[in-house]
C-alpha cells in the first residue's frame, strides 16, 4: 500500500476543481457564439436550370439523373407516380426515404438544410420559407404556366416576406389538392330515413338526433392524443356561419386576424350543443384516426367528418355503402365550404436538381396518366388547369362523389386551409387539448376561441 | 476501494533501492516519469470510454444549457435571452403543470411498485424453491423484458371502452364505472400510472428478492425463537436487510417517473386537454413542434436538476448508516 501517499488529490479535495472546471467550461461555452447557422443557397448550373433562367420551362435532360426524394409513408401515391416517371423518362431514378408525417414535421427544417432533398413532403410551409430553407419556385411558376392555373390552388403554398401564406413567391407544389367533408353510412342513414343529403345545418341536425333516439352513433369522430379531430366539425361549422376567407385570413396569419369572432363562436357553441346532446361516441378523447376508420367501416357510426384521402379505401372496403356530402350550410343554397389543401411537396433552397424536380411536379399536374394515378390511387382532384383530362370515374362511388363536391367548393370559392394549420404547434398544442377539455365539459366555446388566439398570438408574436 | 485495485500494479513497479538517484531533484524527475509511465496504459483504457461519454453525453448536456440561455428555432443565428426562458417555467401554467404531472407520477411509477414488490419478493421468498415461487417470480418479472412501446400499446386497449377491463368490470356488475380510461380527465393520469406500475414491479420485485437471498437464514431462525410473529420479522430481519435494494429499486423507479416518455407517447400523448402532459413530452413537442429549442433545453435542464435533486438526498437515506 506504499502508494496510496503518493495519490496527492484526495477525491475530496478533487472535486472542487472539477466542479470549478466545468463551471469556468460552462460559462464560457454560454458566452460563445450563439448556435445555429445561416442558410446558403445552392446555384443549380445544369442545363435545365439554365433553360429555365432563360425563359423556357427545364426538364430532365437525357443524363442520367437521381432524385432525392423524402416522402410520407403509408400512401402510395407519390412511388406510383414515381415509378411511371421513371417509365416514360428512363434517364431518372429515385432515391425515396419515408417517415411517418409527425417524424416529417419533426426533422422538416434539419433535412432541409443537411441533406437536402429535391423532392419532400411539406409540413406548413410559411416557417420553412420564412427561414429560407425552400426553393422559389416563381420561375419554373412562370415556365410552366402554373400561374394560369386557379389561383386558389397555389395560395396556401404562396409566402411573402413576413411569413404570412396567401400571396408572396411560391415555394412549394401539390401532387393534388385534398377537400373534406362528412361520409356516411347509407345503410344506418337508411334506417333513420335519411335518403339524400341534408340541404342545410337544421336537417343535419335533424337526422343527428334521429340517429341518436334510434340507438345508433351519430358520430365517432377522433379527439384523442395529440389529434383533436373535434376540428373538423368545428371548421365545418365555422364555413356554414360564417365567410372561408375570414378563416383562411387567421390560417395565413394575415396582420389583425382573429379566431375570435361572433360567427366561429356560434360555431362553437353548436358544437357544444352537439356534444351536451350526446352525438359524439363517448370516448372520443381516446379515439385516434384508424379506430375511427375501422369504427366507420365497421358500421359503428354514421358520420364522420374526414377528407377525400379516405375515398379510394371507402370505395374498397364499404363498396356502395358510403355517401359524401359538403356540410351544408345555414340556409339552403347559401355558401358552402370545405377544407382543401395541396397535398404538399416542395424543394429544398440547396436541393441538386430543383428544375429536374420542378419538370416532375409539373408533370403530374399535366400528364393524363399520372392524373389517373393520382385519383385513382391518391383518391383526390389533381393540380392544373381546370379543362385539364380527368379520368372516367363511377358518379355513384366515393371518389365519384368527392371529386364532383370538390368542383362545386372550386364555383362556390369556399375552399380554404385546415385551421390546424395555422402555426407549427397550434394544433397538438392549443386546438386539441382545448377541443378535449370543451368534450369534457372543461372548456366554454368562448373560452375555447380566446384560449386558442391566446396561444397563437404567443406563437407567431413570439 | 481505491488503494486495492491497485496493489497488484503496485507490486511489480515497487522502486528497488538500487533505483534512487541521490539527488532529491532526480529523484523527483524519476518519480514523475514513472508516475506517467505507470499512467499511460490506465489511459489508454480509459480513452475510448471517455471519448464516447464525452461525445455523447457531455457535450450534449453542455449544448443543452448553453441554448437554454438562447430564443432559438435550431436552425437560424439564435439571440440571447437570458433566464427568460427559465423564469417561464414557473410563469407558464402548461409547463409547470408537466412538472407536476411528473410528480404524481412518482405514485404510480415508484411507491405502488415498490410497495408491492416488497410484498411479493417477501412471499416469493417464504415459497423458496418450489414451482409456485418459479412462476410468480417469471409472470411478474415478464413486463420488464416487453419494450415499453409494446407495452403502451396493449393497455391502450385493454382500458379502451370495450377493452378486457371495461369488459371485466361489466362482469362483476360494476357496469356504471366503465369509461374510457384514457380519455376521461379523471382518470388518464392514473391509467397511464398503472401501465407504469405494471412495468417496474418486477423489476422491484426481482431487485428485493436478491437482496433477501442474501440475509442468513439464522436471523429468521433466531427471530422466530424470540417468538417474532410473520410480520414481527419482516419489519425486523428482511425490511433492514434489504434497504440498500430498496433505494436503488426507489432511485431507479422516481427516475423512470419524472423524465417518463415513452408510455405516455403511445397512450395518450399528453391528452386529454394537457392532463398527462409531461416534461419529456413537453420538451419534444417544444423542440420539434413549437421549434423553441431555447426553451426546450430550460426545461430539459430544469427537469435534470429536479430528478437530481430528489435522488440524490434518496441515494443518501439509503446509504447512509451503513458508511458511518
Amino acid at each position: 500500500m506504499s502508494f496510496i501517499p503518493t495519490n496527492r488529490h484526495a477525491p475530496g479535495a478533487r472535486r472542487p476543481a472539477a466542479v470549478a472546471l466545468g463551471v469556468a467550461g460552462l460559462l464560457a461555452l454560454a458566452a460563445c457564439s450563439p448556435p445555429g447557422t445561416t442558410v446558403d443557397k445552392a446555384t443549380d448550373t445544369t442545363a435545365a436550370a439554365t433553360a429555365a433562367a432563360a425563359g423556357g420551362a427545364p426538364t430532365c435532360g437525357s443524363d442520367p439523373i437521381t432524385l432525392e426524394a423524402y416522402v410520407e409513408t403509408g400512401f402510395p401515391v407519390f412511388n406510383d407516380l414515381a415509378a411511371e416517371f421513371s417509365k416514360q423518362f428512363p434517364n431518372v431514378t429515385f432515391n425515396t426515404r419515408e417517415d411517418q408525417f409527425a417524424v416529417i414535421t419533426a426533422n422538416a427544417p434539419r433535412v432541409l438544410v443537411d441533406s437536402p432533398p429535391d423532392l419532400m413532403r411539406l409540413p406548413q410551409v410559411s416557417e420553412l420559407a420564412k427561414l429560407g430553407l425552400l426553393y422559389n419556385l416563381d420561375t419554373y411558376a412562370t415556365a410552366f404556366g402554373w400561374d394560369k392555373w386557379p389561383s386558389s390552388q397555389l395560395e396556401q403554398m404562396r409566402v411573402n416576406a413576413d411569413g404570412q401564406r396567401g400571396d408572396g413567391p411560391l415555394y412549394a407544389m401539390g401532387i393534388n389538392f385534398s377537400m373534406t367533408g362528412v361520409f356516411y353510412n347509407k345503410e344506418l342513414a337508411a334506417k333513420i330515413g335519411m335518403t339524400e343529403a341534408p340541404k342545410t345545418l337544421d336537417e343535419l341536425d335533424g337526422y343527428l338526433a334521429a340517429a341518436k333516439a334510434a340507438g345508433i352513433t351519430p358520430m365517432a369522430q377522433f379527439n384523442g392524443g395529440a389529434t383533436g379531430g373535434l376540428a373538423f366539425p368545428l371548421q365545418a361549422l365555422m364555413a356554414s356561419y360564417g365567410s372561408p376567407s375570414d378563416i383562411n385570413s387567421w390560417i395565413y396569419q394575415k396582420a389583425g386576424a382573429t379566431i375570435d369572432t361572433p360567427e366561429n363562436l356560434a360555431a362553437a357553441q353548436h358544437l357544444d350543443k352537439w356534444i351536451k346532446a350526446g352525438y359524439f361516441a363517448e370516448d372520443i378523447n381516446s379515439m385516434d384516426y384508424s379506430q375511427m376508420m375501422s369504427r366507420f367501416i365497421g358500421g359503428e357510426s354514421l358520420f364522420i367528418f374526414d377528407g377525400d384521402w379516405e375515398s379510394g379505401n371507402l370505395d374498397k372496403q364499404m363498396a356502395g355503402k358510403a355517401g359524401f356530402f359538403l356540410m351544408p350550410p345555414l340556409k339552403e343554397g347559401g355558401q358552402l365550404g370545405a377544407m382543401s389543401a395541396p397535398l404538399t411537396y416542395g424543394i429544398s433552397a440547396k436541393a441538386k436538381n430543383p428544375g429536374c424536380a420542378a419538370f416532375f411536379l409539373n408533370w403530374v399536374a399535366t400528364n393524363d396518366t399520372a392524373r389517373t394515378i393520382d385519383i385513382q390511387v391518391g383518391g383526390s382532384h389533381p393540380m392544373g388547369p381546370s379543362d385539364a383530362f380527368m379520368p372516367a370515374i363511377d358518379a355513384n362511388s366515393v371518389t365519384g362523389q368527392t371529386l364532383a363536391a370538390g368542383a362545386v367548393v372550386g364555383q362556390n370559392n369556399g375552399s380554404m386551409d385546415f385551421i390546424a394549420n395555422a402555426t407549427g404547434a397550434i394544433y397538438a398544442k392549443s386546438w386539441t387539448p382545448n377541443l378535449q377539455k370543451m368534450f369534457a365539459g372543461e372548456q366554454t366555446p368562448e373560452g375555447l376561441l380566446a384560449a386558442v388566439q391566446a396561444d397563437y398570438k404567443a406563437e407567431i408574436g413570439g | 476501494m481505491t488503494a486495492s485495485w491497485r496493489t497488484g500494479e503496485s507490486l511489480e513497479n515497487r522502486p528497488s533501492v538500487s533505483d534512487r538517484s541521490s539527488t532529491p531533484e532526480a529523484r523527483r524527475r524519476a518519480d514523475r516519469a514513472r508516475r506517467l509511465r505507470r499512467g499511460l496504459p490506465g489511459l489508454g483504457l480509459v480513452a475510448p470510454a471517455a471519448i464516447v461519454y464525452g461525445v455523447f453525453v457531455l457535450s450534449p448536456l453542455v449544448a443543452t444549457i448553453q441554448y437554454s440561455f438562447y430564443d432559438w428555432n435550431g436552425i437560424t443565428p439564435g439571440t440571447w435571452t437570458g433566464l427568460d426562458n427559465y423564469a417561464r417555467l414557473f410563469t407558464d401554467k402548461e409547463l409547470f403543470g408537466s412538472i407536476v404531472n411528473a410528480f404524481q407520477l412518482i405514485l404510480y411509477f415508484s411507491v405502488v411498485p415498490v410497495t408491492f414488490g416488497l410484498i411479493a419478493a417477501a412471499l416469493i421468498r417464504k415459497f423458496g424453491a418450489s414451482r409456485l415461487a418459479m412462476v410468480s417470480r417469471t409472470v411478474l418479472f415478464l413486463p420488464q423484458v416487453i419494450p415499453l412501446v409494446a407495452a403502451g400499446i396493449m393497455w391502450t386497449w385493454l382500458m379502451a371502452r370495450d377493452g378486457a377491463v371495461n369488459q371485466f368490470l361489466r362482469l362483476i356488475g360494476l357496469g356504471g364505472v366503465t369509461r374510457s380510461w384514457l380519455g376521461d380527465f379523471n382518470t388518464a393520469l392514473p391509467a397511464v400510472g398503472v401501465i407504469g406500475a405494471w412495468v417496474s414491479l418486477g423489476l422491484c420485485m426481482l431487485l428485493l428478492l436478491a437482496g433477501m437471498t442474501k440475509i442468513d437464514p439464522a436471523l429468521f431462525e433466531a427471530a422466530r425463537l424470540d417468538g417474532a410473529g410473520a410480520i414481527r420479522e419482516f419489519t425486523a430481519v428482511t425490511l433492514p436487510a434489504v434497504r440498500q435494494e430498496l433505494g436503488v429499486a426507489i432511485t431507479i423507479t422516481v427516475i423512470s417517473a419524472l423524465r417518463s416518455f415513452d408510455i405516455i407517447y403511445i397512450s395518450t400523448q399528453g391528452g386529454p386537454g394537457n392532463s398527462t402532459l409531461v416534461p419529456g413530452l413537453e420538451i419534444y413537442y417544444l423542440a420539434f413542434f413549437q421549434r423553441a429549442i431555447g426553451q426546450a433545453s430550460a426545461l430539459a435542464v430544469a427537469l435534470t436538476i429536479v430528478v437530481l435533486a430528489v435522488v440524490l438526498p434518496l441515494n443518501r437515506l439509503a446509504r447512509g448508516k451503513e458508511d458511518s
